[in-house]
């Protein structure tokens, strides 16, 4: 008994000896909107290697804050800097995942994917200019589908986020009244409407309200099962929301044409493509102060990229393309070094 | 006489070892306390002068502007905080109007006419609410509230008041959502009453009983007693007891957020949508830079003006009945 004991003892000293030495914590924070998927990673890779990634979803902007401050090992942002603003901070960005904005609603007798939408008819519909379902912009895409008269009642996020800002980004991109009115940003100026806090906010009211209209991020949308509409996209197919057309829309896709893979993947070319995906980037720094800290956490990113991409489809998220994760990893190589010129990923 | 001074010179002989160290124990007791004091009132300050100090660039910028205009533009970076102070105050006032009555019904209740059996299971009901957190109470008027506030009192309303003058435009709903200025209201003033109720009662409890017996006494009834006798003597006190319910209610953050509607849009229902000052920080924090976040801070000072305006008035207010 007494031998046992020991025995536990000593393999639980050499197990803690050994989780301490390997032990190397990572931090990210920013982007709410990937936080269930980096979770999950995270959750996997903890399991796998013994390493931790702590992530905080403190939201976009709040990401790129940090990590200028260099107080976490990586930011997260749904929208992506601008080559400018890498080159001024000394950052690397690339991309870690993609999803897709869907557009809910909730009219009496319409079920989920029997409504299509134009790209500019839900422009004017958030703008306030199609106030009635029976709008005959709306009727025209529409045959067969009884609509009411009823007054549209339009449902925002009234927190800044990435997903309003990818969803005024398509507006602005398909609608010229848009682009010069409220325009695009992770929040507007809504002319018409209502805000709630947050997917579930916006999801509550879309489900309350009769005759509403909102967007969530896919994942949500499916997960509390509102009905989503399908959106015609720049090729003028109607497409519903769904892994197929949100990896359709990344396909077509010139990664290097921005620096940082900073692309937009709205309203992309291609007869399956969903027109509102987008990716969510992570920033590092280039030349870091703790290059051992930011090559683990190019370590949990590689990781993720080779073992996460049935967890990313499991919830509902879109994995990145095989090609381009491999530009991604030659981008670490090429661009992330330490103070004495070396690769700080090493493959 | 005699005697009393002698023992006290002979209690003053017989212990000056101890009183020697009593004057620099006293001292450090009172620096002590001073400090804790001081340290109040370094950190309020501290705080005044970030928020100023976060606010001024949006102040600078837009002036008094910031204040009348009523635009909240991030993509231009045009910010003003009318929609939001007015939204403010119109939640704030609707609480009262509906919180206020209900407390001193509650403590009138509780001091003069509730059996004893009852006092002490409504009494402890009253205080759990204070101790409901405002994320619950946000999340219930979202999700339970608003929904039933829609379907029995906004619709029917609307559909009654449509098309007359005044009551035609406060009471109608274009969107019958639930969701509104309100509401946002209604559940301040649930969030309040707990706060206005339990110090009311107090202070009601306080009234010596002789004056309330005499006056049963000469005859009276239970209402002219409360009417003449007890609210009079408790009314200074709580009109304070109201004011910190009201202060409450103008910072109040979580909540509202769930059921203000959140539209910066100025409208002459109290059913639409509108926004506080609370609730559009906590909206827009978390994604703010520049001079968004400048604006933002800017907000903050006004609504720590706002609030100071009211503890001023109320002090006013209390001091002017004193007198009286």
């Amino acid at each position: 008994m007494k031998i046992l004991s020991y025995a536990v003892a000593a393999g639980l000293a050499v197990a803690s000896l050994t989780t301490t030495a390997s032990a190397a914590d990572i931090t990210g924070a920013g982007a709410t909107f990937p936080f269930p998927i980096y979770a999950k990673w995270a959750e996997a890779y903890y399991k796998e290697t013994g390493n931790r990634m702590n992530y905080q979803s403190i939201g976009s902007s709040g990401g790129v804050r940090q990590i200028r401050a260099k107080t976490v090992d990586f930011g997260a942002t749904d929208a992506p800097l601008k080559g400018e603003d890498l080159q001024k901070d000394g950052l690397v960005q690339f991309p870690a995942v993609m999803g897709g904005v869907v557009a809910v609603y909730n009219v009496q007798g319409v079920g989920s994917g029997q409504l299509k939408l134009t790209g500019e008819v839900l422009a004017d519909i958030f703008n306030g200019k199609i106030s009635k379902w029976n709008d005959a912009r709306i009727a025209q895409a529409n045959p067969g589908v009884t609509l009411p008269s009823a007054s549209i009642t339009p449902v925002y996020r009234s927190d800044g986020s990435g997903t309003t800002s990818v969803f005024t980004t398509y507006l602005s991109q398909v609608s010229e009244g848009w682009k010069t009115g409220p325009g695009a940003g992770s929040s507007v100026q809504w002319p018409v409407g209502q805000g709630g806090k947050g997917n579930e906010g916006v999801a509550a009211l879309v489900k309350q309200v009769p005759n509403s209209i909102g967007y969530v991020e896919y994942a949500y949308a499916k997960q509390s099962s509102i009905p989503f509409a399908q959106l015609q996209n720049k090729s003028g197919k109607f497409v519903s929301p769904e892994a197929k057309t949100f990896q359709a829309a990344a396909a077509n896709a010139d990664w290097k044409s921005a620096p940082g893979f900073g692309i937009s993947l709205t309203n992309q070319p291609g007869d399956e493509a969903w027109p509102i995906t987008a990716p969510t980037f992570i920033l590092v720094p280039k030349a870091p102060e703790k290059p051992e800290q930011v090559a683990e956490a190019l370590k949990f990113f590689d990781w993720s990229f080779r073992n996460g991409d049935q967890m990313t489809m499991d919830l509902d998220y879109v994995p990145l393309p095989g090609p381009l994760k491999d530009q991604v990893r030659a981008t670490w190589t090429s661009e992330i070094k330490d103070a004495s010129g070396q690769p700080v990923f090493k493959q | 006489m005699v005697a009393l001074s002698q023992e006290h010179l002979v209690t003053g002989a017989d212990v000056p070892a101890r009183r020697s160290s009593q004057p620099s124990f006293d001292q450090l007791f009172r620096l002590a306390s001073l400090g804790s004091a001081l340290l109040v009132l370094i950190v309020l300050l501290g705080i005044i002068g970030a928020m100023i100090y976060g606010g001024l660039p949006a102040f600078r910028e837009f002036g008094l502007g910031f204040i009348t205009s009523s635009v909240w533009n991030v993509n231009e970076d045009q910010y003003g905080a009318w929609v939001a102070i007015v939204g403010t105050l119109s939640t704030a006032l609707i609480a009262l109007v509906i919180g206020v009555p209900l407390s001193l019904g509650i403590a009138i209740f509780l001091t003069q006419l509730c059996p004893p059996w009852l006092k002490r299971p409504v009494a402890t009901t009253i205080e759990l609410l204070a101790a409901v957190p405002s994320i619950i109470y946000g999340m219930w008027g979202l999700f339970v509230f608003a929904p039933l506030f829609a379907n029995y009192v906004q619709i029917p309303v609307s559909n009654i008041v449509e098309g007359m003058p005044i009551v035609g435009t406060i009471l109608y709903a274009r969107t019958p959502s639930g969701v509104g200025i309100l509401t946002a209201g209604i559940i301040l003033a649930i969030m309040i009453i707990p706060f206005i109720a339990s110090i009311a009662r107090d202070i009601l409890d306080q009234i010596p009983s002789v004056l309330r017996e005499s006056a049963y006494g000469i005859g009276c009834t239970t209402w002219e007693v409360v009417r003449n006798v007890l609210l009079p003597q408790a009314g200074v006190s709580i009109i304070g007891a109201i004011m910190l319910g009201l202060g409450r209610a103008l910072g109040e953050t979580m909540a509202v957020t769930f059921v203000v509607g959140n539209a910066n849009r100025l409208s002459g229902s109290i059913f639409d949508p509108g926004s506080t000052i609370a609730s559009r920080i906590a909206n827009e924090f978390n994604e703010a830079i520049g001079l968004q976040l400048n604006a933002l801070m800017a907000l903050g000072c006004i609504l720590f003006l706002v609030t100071f305006a009211v503890l001023v008035l109320a002090r006013l207010l209390v001091a002017r009945v004193k007198v009286g």
